[in-house]
């Protein structure tokens, strides 16, 4: 399949998976593995002293897949600005998820602290790639921020309900000039299909693939399903015809000589 | 000493540094990233600097997220 | 990188031998497209498209027009204000080398007593003109006319030789908020023999014209080559090229695209060649597809039976009743003149054609007065 450029740098998968909920490490590894995915994301926490527990760092294969930190948990751009300065500090490349999520409730992204979060981090050197809403003016400041990827949700996060925003993604996907990465609330193979005929660039999803009995089957159903929407979207998908053909052509005057 | 470690307080010995605090939690030095009074500090360059009364310091590491 | 350096990419040579490569296929598959990529953009202009296909695409890009635009035509009229110019263009009335020509640059009254004309018939969206001469009507003389007429009507564009990015903000802070300016050719090695001599020689000052625009805020921006002075297909590909450039860099800015054509021997100059109605009717609908939301332009250049055929298959908005002279509205007509019109209906008459075809003329869609910097 086609890669998926992002910031310069190709990928072969347009799977993005992340790390959270699983049940154990070693889910989480087979998922990845069967999913085929190259970019995973992770995310930022305090030691708990009392019980440091385990570090993900020893579960992923640094040199296979792109590590992508998130900034989960903040709840405004001060925050969120920290979180990616202390990833980078920790040795990852200048790669970031940018997660704004105040509201505890549905963890919507907040798309004011968003902006001006993505202005600082473009400005610190990050490759930027905003989790949002599926706001369209707000992909088109985001883009003119210098993100280098515009990541509309499909539906609130963990949810499992799908392209419930479909409308407003098909017209980010219609404006944007940087990848289009639909995340969160993905929750099928038929749901990533259904992004990716669209024309999104990539998917992520999560919760879909910790929250099963069997991970590594379901991480190689999602790749199906990417791999899917991809190729007939590059096939191109048969034209939505007008329920009925118009009595009189529209060009019917090109004929009449 | 009294030092403030991801939001507790608690008791070390004067003249800890860095990298024998790591070691006490059995935390390795280039998995983790520290905050030390707001300043990100590369662990692995400080890992002789000493710790001080009243400093705040934040361990933080990499876990599950999407 | 500027619209110069985008052009550099695609080299004349290049794009006839993917023109000659396309399938029936690719532009089937184009056709398809949600998103058009600039190649399925070239697909869709290819000569070799069936007839079912120009049908499939009119129909498509009837469903994006009505669906983005409803059923309305925006109704403007050109207002010129002088035809004094330096310029050598080969193919232009106002030429320098025409010696013939009566050269005028309208008075305060003259102007006023135009614009009043053009008010009396409903008109709110000006599009005012001149030739380049900026001893009798450079960029001073703009915008002393934008003050004179701004609380008159509701939207001033400017169809006037490419200036600063400075002087565009000049403008717009005194009222303007559109600008056309067409390019005539893409075509780099064909551009100096059609312009020889005069400012507009300088082919890149002249590109990179509607990105300085962009820059300056201007919230309408029109391009388009002169259909026939260059190779059809190349000018044509080059338009959509520069369309999606300008939407991509200037989201805040409506990017609107015209597509006059020569016409035979116009003025005596032979045009290299004559687009079809059948290659025009196929440019508008895949520019639709390109620019799903670009107003798409056409002039009284057109006669009255292809404007109205053309109507529902993309056109968003029309002159009427023009007048291509200085003066030529209330004063001694056809002497003077630019370019000659081929549609000589009245506007009243064009509302009524388009009532009568379910559309609804507007005479205003925007008031400048909204706009802080107009006082």
């Amino acid at each position: 399949m086609d890669p998926l450029v992002i910031a310069g740098r190709k990928f072969n998968s347009r799977l993005m998976v992340g790390t959270g909920k699983f049940s154990s490490n070693l889910a989480m590894q087979s998922a990845m593995e069967s999913s085929g995915c190259e970019i995973v994301t992770v995310a930022l926490r305090r030691v708990d002293i009392n019980n440091p527990g385990d570090n993900m760092l020893q579960h992923i294969d640094r040199e296979r897949y792109l590590l992508l930190p998130n900034t989960s948990g903040a709840r405004d751009a001060e925050e969120a600005v920290r979180l990616a300065r202390l990833a980078r500090a920790a040795g990852c490349e200048p790669w970031i998820k940018l997660e704004v999520t105040p509201d505890p409730y549905y963890l919507l992204p907040d798309p004011i602290e968003t902006l001006k979060a993505a202005i600082i981090l473009v400005k610190e050197g990050f490759n930027v790639l905003p989790y949002m809403p599926a706001d369209p003016v707000l992909a088109r400041h985001l883009e003119e921020a210098g993100t280098v990827t515009v990541m509309p949700l499909g539906a609130p996060i963990g949810t499992n309900r799908g392209m419930r925003t479909r409308d407003l993604i098909n017209i980010i996907i219609e404006q944007a000039n940087v990848p289009v990465v639909v995340d969160a609330g993905l929750g099928a193979p038929s749901h990533v299909a259904e992004a990716m005929e669209m024309g999104a660039d990539a998917v992520l999803v999560n919760t879909a693939l910790a929250d099963t009995p069997n991970p590594a089957l379901m991480g190689e159903a999602f790749k199906k399903g990417v791999e899917a929407g991809r190729m007939a979207y590059l096939a191109g998908l048969g034209p939505q015809r007008a329920k009925a053909q118009a009595s009189s052509p529209l060009t019917g005057f090109l004929r009449e000589e | 000493m009294n030092m403030h470690v991801n939001g507790e307080n608690h008791q070390f010995d004067a003249g800890l540094t860095i990298g024998q605090l790591l070691k006490q939690l059995d935390l390795q030095p280039d998995r983790v990233v520290l905050e030390l009074n707001q300043n990100i500090l590369n662990t692995t360059d400080n890992i002789n600097t000493e710790l001080h009364e009243k400093d705040k310091l934040e361990i933080i590491q990499f876990v599950g997220g999407g | 990188m500027s619209f110069f350096d985008l052009l550099q990419k695609y080299p004349a040579t290049e794009l006839l031998q993917r023109f000659e490569q396309v399938e029936t296929q690719d532009i089937d598959r184009a056709l398809t497209r949600q998103k058009l990529s600039i190649d399925d953009f070239l697909c869709l202009i290819s000569p070799k498209i069936s007839d079912n296909q120009i049908e499939t695409l009119a129909q498509i890009a009837h469903r994006i027009t009505s669906q983005r635009f409803g059923r309305t035509i925006q109704l403007y009229a050109p207002l010129y204000l002088s035809n004094e110019c330096h310029n050598g263009c080969k193919y232009c009335g106002f030429s320098a080398d025409n010696h013939d020509l009566r050269r005028k640059t309208l008075n305060d009254d003259e102007i006023l007593r135009e614009a009043e004309h053009l008010h009396r018939q409903g008109f709110r969206h000006i599009l005012l003109l001149t030739g380049e001469a900026p001893e009798a009507a450079g960029v001073d003389f703009i915008e002393h006319v934008v003050r004179l007429l701004s609380k008159r009507f509701s939207s001033l564009s400017l169809e006037v030789f490419p200036m600063s990015r400075e002087e565009y903000q000049r403008l717009v802070d005194a009222g303007v908020d559109g600008l056309t300016l067409y390019q005539e050719t893409y075509d780099q090695n064909l551009y100096p023999d059609l312009h020889p001599y005069g400012p507009k020689s300088d082919f890149q000052f002249r590109l990179e014209g509607p990105e300085r625009a962009g820059q300056a805020g201007l919230r309408r921006i029109g391009i388009g080559a002169l259909l026939g002075l260059g190779d059809y297909l190349t000018d044509a590909f080059y338009t959509g090229l520069h369309a999606r450039y300008l939407m991509q860099r200037f989201w805040r800015t409506q990017v609107t695209i015209s597509f006059p054509r020569l016409r035979p021997a116009e003025g005596g100059f032979a045009p290299r060649s004559f687009v079809s109605d059948r290659q025009l009717t196929q440019l508008i609908c895949a520019l639709r597809l390109l620019a799903p939301d670009a107003g798409l332009v056409l002039s009284t250049r057109e006669d009255a039976e292809l404007r109205d055929n053309l109507l529902p298959l993309g056109i968003t908005q029309m002159s009427a009743g023009s007048c291509t002279a200085p003066g030529g509205y209330e004063g001694d007509e056809g002497d003077g003149e630019q370019f000659t019109i081929s549609d000589h209906r009245t506007p009243e008459e064009i509302c009524d054609i388009l009532a009568e075809r379910g559309y609804e003329a507007v005479w205003k869609d925007w008031d400048g007065a909204f706009a802080d910097q107009r006082t």
